[in-house]
C-alpha cells in the first residue's frame, strides 16, 4: 500500500514536470500542445470513487494552472473527468456494476479502451478550451482546438499504455 | 437533522466534487477579470524557480541571436547619442546634466523565463520582481517593440500580461499622424494584433508604422508596435485593422521594464481633477 502511494506521488510530480517542461512547448502547427498529464486519471487504480482521487486530480490540474497562469481551468476539467470516470467506464462496457478488484485497462478490448480514453479526453479538452475562451462566438475555435489537441493527447496516452504494458509483461 | 446528516454522508463524494469544482471555477473567473490580482499565477517561488531553471538550459541555444540583437541595439543607441550631441553643438548650447532632476523613465533590465503565445490569455514570466523595484502596471518592451504590462509581482518574479492576451488594451497611435486608438488581440494569430477605435479620417495605408500613444502613464510615447498589414472599411468605419507586430512574440528573450517617475504625480493630479 505504501509503495503504491509512493508510486502515485512519483507519477504525479513526473507528469507535472513533463507537461510544463516539454509538452507545453511543443506548439505543433503553431498552437497544439497535448495535455498528456491527464493520463493520471487512467493510471490511478479504478476503485470505488474516493475523495483522495478527486483531491489529487484537482491538485494536479491546479499545479498545471499555476505554471500556465490559467486560473482554475485545468483543475476544473481534470476534476470533472475524475468524477465521471467510473460512470463513463460503466456505460462504455455496458455494465451496471464493476468488479473493482480486478479491473484493469489492459484486460479490456482495445476498442473499448480507446473509447473510454477518447470520451474522457474530449470532455477534458472541451472544458479547458471552453473556459479559456468563455465566449459563445468563439465556439468554432474551441471545437477545432478541442478536436486537434485531443487527437494528439489520445495518441500520446495510447503510446504510454503500450510502453507501460510491455514493460510489465517482460 | 438526521436526514440531513445521512444525505451529506451518502453524497459526500458528490459534495466534495462540487466544492472543489466551485473553487476551480472561482479561480478561472478571477483570472478572466483584469483588475483583480490573481491567486493562481506563475510569479511565485516554486513556479518561478522551476521556470528559471528550465530557461537556463534554453538560453545557451539562443545566445548568438541575443548577441546580435544587443549589438544592433547598441548601434542604434550610439547613433541616437551622436544625434543628440549634434543638436547640442549646433544650437551652441552646452549639454545639460539631467541626472536626478528631469529623468522621466527608468528602465529595469530583465529576462523572460517563460513565454506563452498559443492561448487566448497569454502571460509571460520574468525574473525580476519587487526586489528590483517592479510594481503592478509597468510597461514591458524590448529593442523591437512592446511586449506587455506587468500584472502580478512577487519578490523575485513577475508575470506580464502579454499583448497577445484578449484582456490586453494599450493606447497606440500612427507614426505619421496623431490619430490614436487601442491595441487589442483577437486570439487568432500570434503575429497579428488589432487596432481598435481608429477613426476613418486617419486614412491609413498598408505598411504604416504604429507606435505607442503615450496617453497613459504605462508606456512612453513612440515605442514601436508594428506595421499595418491589412484593413477593411465598412459604412465609413474601419471594420478591422490588422497590425503585423515588429516583435516575433514566440522568440523573445531579454526585456526592459519601464518605470515612470512622474506616474504618482500624474495619478494624483488626475484623481484630484475627477474628485472636483
Amino acid at each position: 500500500m505504501n509503495r503504491e502511494n509512493l508510486n502515485i506521488a512519483f507519477v504525479f510530480i513526473g507528469l507535472i514536470l513533463l507537461q510544463i517542461m516539454i509538452l507545453n512547448n511543443i506548439n505543433f502547427l503553431g498552437y497544439i500542445n497535448p495535455f498528456f498529464y491527464i493520463v493520471f486519471i487512467f493510471y490511478y487504480s479504478v476503485k470505488k470513487l474516493d475523495s483522495a482521487f478527486l483531491l489529487l486530480s484537482f491538485l494536479l490540474g491546479l499545479a498545471i494552472d499555476f505554471f500556465s497562469n490559467s486560473g482554475g481551468i485545468n483543475a476544473a476539467a481534470t476534476l470533472f473527468i475524475a468524477y465521471i470516470r467510473i460512470p463513463v467506464i460503466k456505460s462504455v462496457l455496458g455494465k451496471t456494476e464493476l468488479e473493482f478488484n480486478n479491473f484493469s485497462f489492459r484486460k479490456l478490448k482495445f476498442n473499448k479502451t480507446i473509447s473510454i480514453i477518447a470520451i474522457l479526453t474530449f470532455v477534458h479538452h472541451f472544458i479547458v478550451f471552453g473556459l479559456e475562451y468563455l465566449k459563445f462566438d468563439s465556439i468554432q475555435l474551441i471545437v477545432t482546438k478541442t478536436f486537434l489537441t485531443s487527437i494528439f493527447t489520445i495518441i500520446l496516452i495510447l503510446i504510454s499504455f503500450i510502453l507501460f504494458s510491455k514493460k510489465n509483461a517482460s | 437533522m438526521q436526514q440531513l446528516i445521512s444525505f451529506i454522508f451518502k453524497n459526500k463524494h458528490f459534495l466534495f466534487f462540487l466544492l472543489l469544482e466551485l473553487f476551480a471555477v472561482y479561480f478561472t473567473i478571477q483570472s478572466h477579470s483584469y483588475h483583480r490580482s490573481k491567486f493562481v499565477n506563475s510569479a511565485n517561488f516554486i513556479t518561478g524557480g522551476i521556470y528559471k531553471r528550465i530557461n537556463n538550459f534554453k538560453e545557451y541555444i539562443r545566445l548568438k541571436e541575443e548577441n546580435n540583437r544587443l549589438a544592433e541595439e547598441n548601434v542604434y543607441l550610439k547613433n541616437l547619442l551622436d544625434k543628440e550631441k549634434m543638436k547640442g553643438t549646433l544650437n551652441g548650447l552646452a549639454l545639460i546634466d539631467t541626472t536626478g532632476s528631469n529623468q522621466k523613465y527608468f528602465y529595469i533590465s530583465s529576462k523572460i523565463i517563460n513565454n506563452e503565445y498559443n492561448r487566448s490569455n497569454n502571460y509571460i514570466t520574468i525574473n525580476s520582481g519587487s526586489n528590483k523595484g517592479i510594481t503592478l502596471d509597468l510597461g514591458v518592451i524590448n529593442s523591437k517593440g512592446i511586449i506587455g504590462i506587468t500584472k502580478s509581482v512577487s519578490n523575485n518574479y513577475a508575470t506580464v500580461l502579454s499583448v497577445l492576451n484578449i484582456n490586453s488594451k494599450i493606447n497606440i497611435k500612427l507614426l505619421r499622424s496623431n490619430y490614436f486608438g487601442s491595441l487589442s488581440w483577437n486570439a487568432k494569430d500570434y503575429q497579428m494584433v488589432q487596432f481598435l477605435d481608429l477613426p476613418v479620417q486617419a486614412n491609413i495605408k498598408i505598411g504604416d508604422t504604429v507606435i505607442t500613444g503615450g496617453r497613459s502613464t504605462i508606456f512612453p510615447e513612440g515605442i514601436p508596435v508594428g506595421t499595418i498589414k491589412n484593413f477593411n472599411i465598412i459604412n465609413n468605419n474601419y471594420e478591422y485593422v490588422n497590425i503585423d507586430l515588429f516583435n516575433d512574440m514566440s522568440d523573445i528573450g531579454y526585456v526592459e521594464v519601464i518605470k515612470n517617475f512622474d506616474r504618482e504625480e500624474i495619478k494624483e493630479l488626475e484623481e484630484k481633477t475627477t474628485n472636483e
